[in-house]
């Protein structure tokens, strides 16, 4: 049983603001991740904010200028069954229909799934680690076989848990924000904190600020996007590792791209050392070998993760290669 | 699951123990008549705060059928289901949206009732294992079930089961492929999958007829 909390369920946006503005509140979109963190006692909760009801914000909509916005509610599972997100941001489809379970699916929203909290053991165990205020990371020499090769900043070793974040930092996803000084976006790509500049924050929203929607530019015929996510089961997990990657191409020559790991960092991790690797360049074995080393370059795993380095190589080799053979029969 | 301490101060109760236990009997009242606590609109006033350790008023539509109930806050839906309202077809597993023994229909999708509260299921149809049957009849997913062998210890069936009854509802024949995602966030420790594949296939085929 959960420890008490009280419920309230605003009947608006502003409403629901008011409420998350005082200490103690957390917002409650799907549910899955808070009830998770409140049974495992992640953090204590005085009063639980519940927006699920606040249907403005669910659905998906095209904008002037081609784009789309998504609301922050809408399901991970409505996101990976629309045929526009599946036709124009294949990445985004893709990332949503490997999040978790069909049941988390329907019940997760794209907000709460950009806000999750991480998974790492001793975060959601009994540790008072550096993310929850202490002076440890536990995983720095511990059971550190599901933790980050990269930004760690020395600090926390956690991975960023969401397959969706990832695919619209590729896919240069704004994200919009409500809070008591009203609206602001910021790129998805910068929404995520690093260690080393905050170890006990994930986002860079403040006190009684919530995602309201998600903003994708208009659609491209020239891009090419996938996501693709390796873990130990085929249901359910984590990724061990993965990649989101939205790429700009004129035949099978990237024009441009931007690759997004994850399973990788404490952040949704852009890869500018492939993204400059294969910018300019024709996806032949050459480019995407040297793509290989890249992905790779700087990593800094821990003792139980290494297998995390063939693993990244591998997976991007094989998403070169399938582009470049779409590309192929697309020419 | 641990039970709500019922030594604990009351005095924040808008509603006392005693009062809720001679109100609802063992837990429950079904009646026709439903109220909704969080009816939409009606103008400027803001929504009442539910304190924290205090029962509201709650209505379920759960299987064709009104329940009337207090609850707390925290209360999860699967802790209301089983211990308020008797509906053990639905099994408590892992409590945390990692096993699917719990897995519900809210608005004929499947969902784990582990992770939604009571208070967010309101206004919501709910569908049990106990909402297959027919009159005395088993359904057509717990028929195929039956009769192809689809479990060892069965703990699990309820929740394969209801994620199954999921599939059919929006998908009426879908291909093994869809089947498997369609069960793959309800664990089966004894490995009955390729059974819960069959049955589902021949549900699908049931149904149609």
């Amino acid at each position: 049983m959960m420890a008490h909390f009280s419920y309230v369920r605003p009947r608006s946006l502003k409403e629901a603001i008011g409420h998350l503005a005082e200490n103690g509140a957390r917002v409650h979109a799907g549910g899955t991740d808070l009830l998770g963190c409140l049974r495992d006692q992640v953090f204590d909760v005085r009063k639980v904010v519940s927006i699920s009801g606040l249907s403005a914000m669910r659905g998906v909509e095209q904008v002037a200028g081609g784009g789309l916005r998504i609301g922050a509610l809408t399901t991970i599972a409505e996101i990976s069954e629309h045929p526009l997100i599946r036709k124009h941001y294949t990445a985004l489809a893709q990332g949503a229909s490997e999040v978790a379970s069909p049941q988390l699916r329907n019940q997760g929203t794209l907000g709460g799934n950009l806000c999750q909290k991480p998974r790492c053991w001793y975060y959601r165990g009994e540790f008072h680690c550096m993310r929850k205020g202490g002076d440890v990371c536990y995983a720095a020499g511990g059971e550190n076989q599901f933790h980050c090769i990269f930004g760690s900043g020395g600090r926390c070793f956690i991975v960023h848990p969401s397959d969706t974040a990832p695919a619209l930092s590729a896919l240069d996803a704004q994200v919009e924000i409500t809070g008591p000084g009203g609206l602001r976006t910021m790129p998805v790509e910068n929404f995520h904190v690093h260690p080393e500049d905050d170890v006990l924050r994930e986002t860079w929203l403040e006190r009684g600020e919530i995602v309201t929607a998600v903003r994708l530019p208009a659609p491209q015929a020239s891009l090419k996007s996938t996501y693709r996510k390796i873990r130990a089961r085929r249901a359910w997990d984590f990724a061990l590792a993965g990649a989101a990657l939205a790429l700009e191409l004129d035949g099978d020559r990237v024009v441009d791209g931007r690759v997004v790991l994850s399973g990788a960092a404490p952040v949704p991790w852009r890869s500018l050392l492939v993204e400059d690797t294969i910018r300019g360049k024709t996806l032949d074995d050459r480019t995407i070998d040297a793509a290989a080393d890249a992905v790779v370059k700087g990593a800094r795993p821990l003792a139980k993760n290494k297998y995390k380095l063939p693993l990244f190589r591998g997976m991007i080799q094989e998403e070169l290669r399938r582009i470049h053979q779409s590309a192929g029969a697309d020419g | 699951m641990e039970k709500p301490n019922p030594k604990r101060s009351l005095s924040n109760h808008r509603i006392s123990r005693r009062s809720f236990m001679a109100g609802v009997g063992a837990g429950t009242v079904c009646v026709a008549a439903s109220s909704r606590l969080f009816a939409s609109g009606g103008g400027e006033k803001e929504e009442e705060v539910i304190n924290a350790d205090s029962l509201s008023k709650l209505s379920l539509h759960i299987n064709a059928r009104d329940h009337h109930l207090l609850v707390e806050p925290r209360w999860s839906l699967l802790y209301v289901l089983r211990e308020k309202l008797g509906l053990t077809g639905t099994k408590e597993g892992c409590s945390r949206g990692e096993c699917g023994a719990c897995t519900v229909l809210i608005g004929h999708v499947p969902r784990y009732a582990c992770l939604t509260l009571a208070l967010e299921a309101e206004g919501a149809e709910i569908t049990t294992v106990e909402g297959l049957l027919n009159g005395e009849e088993l359904g057509a997913v717990q028929t195929a079930f039956a009769e192809e062998d689809a479990f060892q210890c069965g703990y699990c069936t309820p929740g394969q089961i209801m994620s199954v009854e999921g599939l059919l509802r929006k998908n009426p024949s879908p291909t093994t492929e869809e089947i498997r995602i369609a069960v793959s966030g309800n664990l089966c420790r004894c490995g009955a999958y390729s059974h819960i594949f069959k049955a589902a296939e021949k549900a699908a085929k049931a149904r149609s007829k």
